[in-house]
């Protein structure tokens, strides 16, 4: 293939590589918010703990040079807000929407208080594997360049279809998530589950959150998410639970969110801002599209609030 | 409202009927009022921790905060007309959760309905100012009405989410905007910022006499009595807090509850509209990415501090907007960032919400006989 050949074929290229760089995050949190679901708890606050991953990421990964550093004290703090969501969330009569909702401005209020000072610096970027050794046209090189998180997400999805189908807490998870009476019946602890369920799923979300700031756009700024979190929850149901599922729906969201940027690198630039809406338009569509009234949704587990 | 039902159902039955009651009514009564002002009252202790781990004096901070929220005529001022939007976008939240619905769509409501409000007062530039005031303010209503009915539509007859459904939905309002300012709708003349035109100087809404404060306030205040006798003395709020509270209920005596919802949340949302036609018309002049305020954000956490009242939004929409308004002079003589307020705005929800675990389980808020 020769660089002239290329053309107009650049487009559908750089969705397809957008596709896979900006669907990580979405990956991340709604694998996260998919195990919290799955014990029958929802947490709408991962677009905070997201933008705090973000930030503490980078300023980790900034201090010590280390990028998976960075990753990993992303993924603590993303505990720390799921720990948080998960215990106000056990006191009685406390609803997991509304704790989420606060959270989510918590969060986002938090990180931008303590990122002030890391705004300006440079800290060291994720390193990416560059699968299109075999090629010299740059839009292909700049495709294929698939970034090593990305790759963890990939095989986490699978993972985490294989643990809730067969090992011991996949099954205590889900036991928790459809019913907390047969649970409580069976002698386990419903409470403890769902906090642990949580902080699973703040932790993958801050690293959800590392990626933006680490990679892709790769820098720590205040509005560095606009709503992917939430994007990612919604995505969940739209997923129906299924792991494997949410990988497909990241890749689709992901590439809508490219869809501006691609055709804007073409010489496309009328419809900018509403080509940067489309993953949001896209969700309310599915979400229009699969949901209903009359039943509850296939594979929602039965205590989720959500589908009540 | 759904919690007061879930109170009732939760205490155990009195000793003695012919006292309790009574007795119970006013513990509730004070309950409602010393519970969020204890959650507020942590968070303001958690608040002062968080800073002084930051190595500043919680002390100063809070002199400071009083000082900036109420110190001077000039605080009371700024404080009052950031309340003023607040009392709107409170409303957003607060009358569709009668209905028992979470709508968090106030800031795309707010956002629309200050567009609406721009392209109606860019049109009517030639017409007197008070046709051209009222045509803003309807389309404000109108264009925020929607956008949040909408979200209800969805909710009664797809099973969409209003939650995620309404904070999409601002995201959405927010593209639309600036797809609009930076395109058809752009004054050729705003180079560096792109905005639309002005709507004119004479057509703006001016302060209340003898103030700086828009008379948004007035109009505000207005609305959060007008919302509270629809919800506490007409039938359709009657309507809305049976289904709010048991929704196979008010089926079974046949309220229409998708009528219901429709109402509400489009009267939810025309209240944000008309904050943001406010915006336009008191305040900016003319549409830009500057009316993405995050009002309709703090609306959300107005009216759960209110817990849903409307009256009660008015002293804390007031008390928000003080907050806000000390921002200022916490970063000037303190070095605080900005976003300090919000963090503790986010504390204040936090424990707000943490709160709705004690109601009822304190002995002496419940009269003698309804708790041993």
């Amino acid at each position: 293939m020769t660089i002239e050949a290329i053309g107009w074929w650049s487009v559908p290229l750089a969705v397809l590589g957008g596709a896979v760089r900006v669907s990580t995050p979405f990956l991340f949190v709604s694998l996260g918010e998919c195990i919290t679901e799955k014990a029958g708890r929802i947490n709408l606050g991962l677009e905070g703990t997201l933008v705090m991953g973000a930030m503490s990421g980078y300023a980790v990964s900034y201090f010590s040079n280390s990028p998976w550093l960075g990753v990993l004290a992303a993924g603590g703090v993303g505990i720390l807000m799921g720990l948080l969501h998960g215990s106000i969330c056990s006191l009685q009569r406390v609803n997991d929407i509304a704790v989420g909702i606060a959270l989510m401005l918590f969060g986002v209020g938090l990180a931008d208080y303590l990122g002030k000072p890391f705004i300006q610096p440079a800290a060291p970027q994720l390193p990416s594997i560059n699968f299109a050794w075999w090629s010299h046209s740059p839009q292909l090189q700049e495709a294929l360049k698939i970034n090593e998180l990305f790759l963890v997400g990939v095989a986490l999805a699978p993972f985490l279809v294989w643990a809730f189908r067969t090992t011991r807490w996949g099954l205590i998870l889900r036991i928790v998530g459809e019913s907390a009476d047969a649970a409580r019946a069976l002698g386990y602890p419903v409470t403890a589950v769902r906090v642990l369920a949580t902080c699973a799923g703040g932790f993958l979300a801050g690293i959800g959150g590392s990626f933006l700031s680490l990679y892709y756009p790769g820098a720590w700024s205040e509005r560095i998410s606009s709503g992917q979190g939430i994007t990612a929850v919604a995505l969940v149901i739209f997923a129906r639970w299924n792991p494997k599922l949410c990988f497909y729906a990241s890749l689709l969201f992901g590439g809508a969110g490219a869809l501006g940027p691609s055709l804007q690198s073409v010489g496309i630039h009328g419809g900018y801002y509403l080509f940067n809406a489309a993953p949001y338009i896209l969700t309310l569509a599915i979400m229009i599209a699969t949901c209903s009234p009359k039943r509850t949704l296939i594979g929602a587990p039965a205590e989720l609030s959500i589908t009540k | 409202m759904a919690e007061e039902i879930a109170t009732a159902v939760s205490a155990p039955q009195p000793a003695s009927f012919a006292t309790a009651p009574s007795r119970w009514r006013l513990g509730a009564g004070a309950e409602a009022v010393l519970v969020p002002a204890g959650a507020f009252a942590v968070a303001l202790l958690l608040f002062g921790i968080f800073v002084a781990l930051a190595g500043v004096n919680p002390l100063a901070v809070y002199g400071y905060m009083v000082q900036g929220a109420a110190g001077s005529w000039f605080s009371v001022q700024n404080t009052l007309t950031r309340a003023a939007p607040l009392l709107l976008t409170g409303l957003c939240t607060a009358l569709p959760a009668q209905l028992g619905l979470m709508i968090i769509g106030g800031e795309g409501a707010f956002v629309i309905g200050g567009l609406a409000a721009a392209l109606a007062g860019v049109a009517l530039r030639d017409a007197t100012p008070l046709v051209a005031q009222l045509a803003m303010a309807a389309a404000g209503i109108a264009a925020g009405g929607l956008w949040i009915a909408s979200a209800g539509a969805l909710r009664y007859w797809r099973g969409v989410n209003e939650t995620i459904s309404s904070l999409l939905l601002n995201y959405i309002a927010i593209a639309i905007l600036n797809q609009l300012v930076e395109g058809a709708f752009r004054d050729p003349a705003s180079l560096n910022k792109p905005s639309s035109p002005s709507i004119g100087d004479v057509h703006m809404i001016g302060s209340i006499p003898g103030t700086e404060v828009h008379w948004g306030l007035v109009i505000g205040v207005v609305f959060c009595g007008l919302a509270y006798l629809l919800i506490r003395h007409t039938t359709i709020g009657f309507g809305a807090r049976i289904a709010g509270g048991n929704i196979r209920a008010a089926r079974m005596v046949g309220l229409s509850i998708g009528k219901l919802v429709v109402l509400i949340c489009f009267l939810g949302g025309a209240a944000a509209g008309l904050a943001g036609m406010i915006e336009i018309a008191a305040v900016q002049e003319r549409a830009s990415a500057d009316i993405v305020t995050g009002y309709g954000y703090s609306g959300i956490l107005v009216a759960f501090l209110a817990r849903h009242n409307p009256l009660a939004i008015i002293p804390v929409a007031i008390l928000l907007g003080g907050i806000s308004a000390s921002g200022g002079l916490l970063q000037r003589h303190l070095g605080l960032p900005d976003a300090a307020t919000v963090v503790l705005q986010g504390m204040i929800f936090v424990c707000i919400l943490a709160s709705d675990a004690i109601y009822g389980r304190i002995p002496w808020l419940q009269g003698a006989g309804a708790r041993a």
